[in-house]
C-alpha cells in the first residue's frame, strides 16, 4: 500500500521538475542570445543601412523596418477578418454539421506548417495574382497563416463570456447585435487582442514562407510601397548564420536575433499594459 | 374565477428539446395582476414552460414547440410576431442573479439604451423610479456608479428586478429568483413581488412550496411535463383534488 501523502509528493515533485526544466530552457535561450549578441548592438547597428561587403560597417535598419512593416501588413489583413469570423461563427452561425466542419477545418489549418502557406502564397499571390515577391504578398501569406490562430483564440474569448449576460440582454428586448456589441464584445476584447498579438508575433518570426514570397537578404533602399521587396530580421539572421562568409557573421546573427526577440517582447509588453487597463472593467 | 382577465393562455402546447418531449399538451390561463406560481419537482418542465412565454427557448436551436400561446389574445408563436417587442412587454428575472459587469446605473439603463432612449434626464428618472420600485434605491443611491458586482446576492437580484421594471413590462417572469438567496433576502423579494402585482402580472417558478403558498394567488402543479392541478393557491393547499398534488405538497415526494 502506497501512502497517499507519498503518492501526492511524487506527483507534485515531478510537476515541479517539469516547470523547472521549462524555465531553464527559456532562460538559457534568452541569456545565451543576450550574452553573445549584445556585443554588436549599438546605434549604428540599429539605424544604418546594411553594408554588404563588410558587415561590421553597416546595420540592420532595413531588416527592422521590413519586419515592422510586415507586422503591420499582417495585422491589417488578419485581425479584422479573424475577429469578424470568430464573432460570426460563435454568435450567429447555427450549430450544425456545416458549422462544425468549418470550425474543425480552421483548427486544423492552425496546425499546417508555415512552409505550406509559403508555397500557397508563392503560387497564388505572387504568381497567379501577379503581386510579385513583395511586402503585400508576404503580408497576405502570413495573414492567411495567422488567421486560423486569431479565429480560434477569439472564439475562446467569446465563449468565456457567461451565457447569463446574453440571456439577460435578450430578456430586456435587445437584438442579437445589440447583445453582442454591448454585452459580449466589451468583455472579450482583451482576450481577442492577446490572441491576435500572439499570432502576429509568431508571424514576425517566420522565415520559411517569406523567403518564397518577397523577403530578400540585401536591399540598398527601404521599401516605399507594398509592392516592393523587403528585408526581414528572421531571414537576415538565417543567412548570416548559415551562408555568410564573414568571420563576424555568427555574432551579427545573434545580435539580429536579439533585436527580433526584443521587438516581439515590446509588442507583447504593450498588449500586457493594454490588457491590464481593460481588465479593470472585467469583474465576474 | 371567471371575473379575472386572462393575460396569457396556453392552448395545447407541446415542447421538445432534442426530440425529448418536455411539455405535454399544456392548456392553462394566467390572469392579469395576479401572482401565479409554477411548482413541481426538478425537471418537471416548469422553467421550460416559463421560458415559452417570452420565447427565450428560441435561443435553443434544437428545440421545437407546437400549439398556441396567446398573450392579450394574440398567438405569440405566429410568424409576424416581433420577438424583440414581445420581450419588452414580458420581462424576466433569472434563477441566479445576473447583473451585467457594469455600474448599477448602467445595468438599469441597459434596457432603455437598447431602445435608443438617449434623453439623459429621462433615463435618470426611470432608473431612480425602477430602483425605488425594487426597494433598492435607499440602499444604493449614494453609489450608482459602483460596479453591480459589489452588491450582495439579494441586492443583485433586486437590481435585476429593477432592470426588468425599467422597460415597464406588463408581465414579469421569475425563474426561481430566490433559490440562491438567504431567507432574509428572500423575504424582501417576496414583499416586493406582492407590491408589484398591483401593476403587473407575475409568474414565478419556485420549488419552494412555502413560498408559493405565501405569495401566489394561483398555483399550477406540474409533473413530468403535464399540468396535474391548477387552481387558486389557497384551494390547492387546503384541499388538493389530485392525489399526486396532495403527495407533493405534503412533502411525501419531490
Amino acid at each position: 500500500m502506497v501512502n497517499e501523502h507519498v503518492r501526492q509528493n511524487i506527483y507534485f515533485i515531478s510537476f515541479r521538475i517539469a516547470t523547472f526544466l521549462s524555465v531553464v530552457f527559456l532562460l538559457f535561450i534568452l541569456l545565451y542570445t543576450l550574452k553573445e549578441g549584445i556585443g554588436v548592438i549599438d546605434i549604428k547597428f540599429l539605424t544604418s543601412m546594411w553594408f554588404h561587403r563588410n558587415i561590421t560597417r553597416g546595420g540592420i535598419f532595413p531588416a527592422i523596418i521590413g519586419t515592422i512593416f510586415l507586422a503591420i501588413g499582417v495585422s491589417i489583413i488578419s485581425i479584422p477578418i479573424g475577429i469578424c469570423t470568430a464573432i460570426y461563427l460563435n454568435e450567429y452561425a447555427k450549430e450544425n454539421l456545416l458549422t462544425r466542419t468549418i470550425k474543425l477545418a480552421i483548427r486544423n489549418l492552425a496546425g499546417v506548417p508555415s512552409i505550406v502557406y509559403g508555397i500557397f502564397g508563392l503560387s497564388f499571390f505572387v504568381l497567379f495574382l501577379k503581386l510579385g515577391g513583395s511586402l503585400i504578398s508576404a503580408s497576405l501569406t502570413l495573414g492567411c497563416m495567422t488567421l486560423p490562430w486569431i479565429i480560434t483564440t477569439s472564439e475562446e474569448a467569446l465563449k468565456s463570456v457567461p451565457l447569463s449576460f446574453r440571456e439577460g440582454s435578450y430578456a430586456l428586448g435587445a437584438t442579437k447585435w445589440q447583445t453582442v456589441r454591448k454585452n459580449v464584445l466589451p468583455y472579450s476584447f482583451s482576450g481577442m487582442l492577446t490572441g491576435s498579438i500572439l499570432g502576429i508575433s509568431r508571424a514576425m518570426g517566420e522565415t520559411a514562407p517569406i523567403i518564397m514570397v518577397g523577403a530578400t537578404f540585401f536591399m540598398g533602399y527601404l521599401p516605399t510601397s507594398p509592392f516592393d521587396k523587403f528585408m526581414a530580421l528572421p531571414y537576415h539572421l538565417f543567412i548570416l548564420a548559415t551562408q555568410h562568409s564573414s568571420p563576424n557573421a555568427r555574432e551579427y546573427a545573434l545580435g539580429t536575433a536579439l533585436v527580433l526577440v526584443a521587438l516581439i517582447f515590446m509588442l507583447n509588453l504593450g498588449v500586457f499594459v493594454l490588457r491590464y487597463k481593460l481588465r479593470k472593467k472585467k469583474e465576474w | 374565477m371567471t371575473a379575472e382577465n386572462t393575460q396569457i393562455e396556453f392552448k395545447n402546447t407541446n415542447f421538445w428539446y432534442n426530440s425529448k418531449q418536455i411539455l405535454f399538451d399544456i392548456s392553462l390561463k394566467i390572469y392579469s395582476n395576479k401572482i401565479t406560481a409554477l411548482i413541481g419537482p426538478s425537471g418537471c418542465g416548469k422553467s421550460t414552460l416559463l421560458r415559452c412565454i417570452n420565447r427565450m427557448n428560441d435561443l435553443i436551436p434544437i428545440s421545437k414547440i407546437d400549439g398556441k400561446i396567446f398573450y392579450n389574445n394574440e398567438n405569440i408563436y405566429e410568424k409576424n410576431i416581433d420577438v424583440i417587442e414581445l420581450r419588452k412587454k414580458i420581462g424576466m428575472v433569472f434563477q441566479k442573479p445576473n447583473p451585467f459587469p457594469m455600474s448599477i446605473f448602467d445595468n438599469v439603463a441597459y434596457g432603455l439604451r437598447v431602445q435608443n432612449i438617449n434623453d439623459k434626464t429621462k433615463i435618470k428618472q426611470i432608473v431612480k423610479d425602477s430602483l425605488e420600485k425594487a426597494d433598492l434605491w435607499d440602499e444604493i443611491k449614494e453609489r450608482l456608479n459602483f460596479s453591480a458586482f459589489r452588491l450582495s446576492g439579494g441586492q443583485q437580484q433586486r437590481l435585476c428586478i429593477a432592470r426588468a421594471l425599467a422597460i415597464d413590462p406588463e408581465i414579469i417572469l421569475l425563474d426561481e429568483p430566490c433559490s440562491a438567496l438567504d431567507p432574509l433576502a428572500t423575504a424582501k423579494i417576496e414583499s416586493l413581488l406582492r407590491k408589484l402585482k398591483n401593476e403587473r402580472t407575475i409568474i414565478i417558478v419556485t420549488h419552494n412550496m412555502h413560498q408559493a403558498k405565501r405569495i401566489s394567488d394561483y398555483a399550477c402543479y406540474l409533473l413530468n411535463g403535464k399540468v396535474i392541478e391548477y387552481s387558486g393557491t389557497a384551494e390547492m393547499f387546503d384541499s388538493p383534488k389530485n392525489k399526486l398534488t396532495k403527495d407533493y405538497i405534503n412533502g411525501e415526494f419531490g
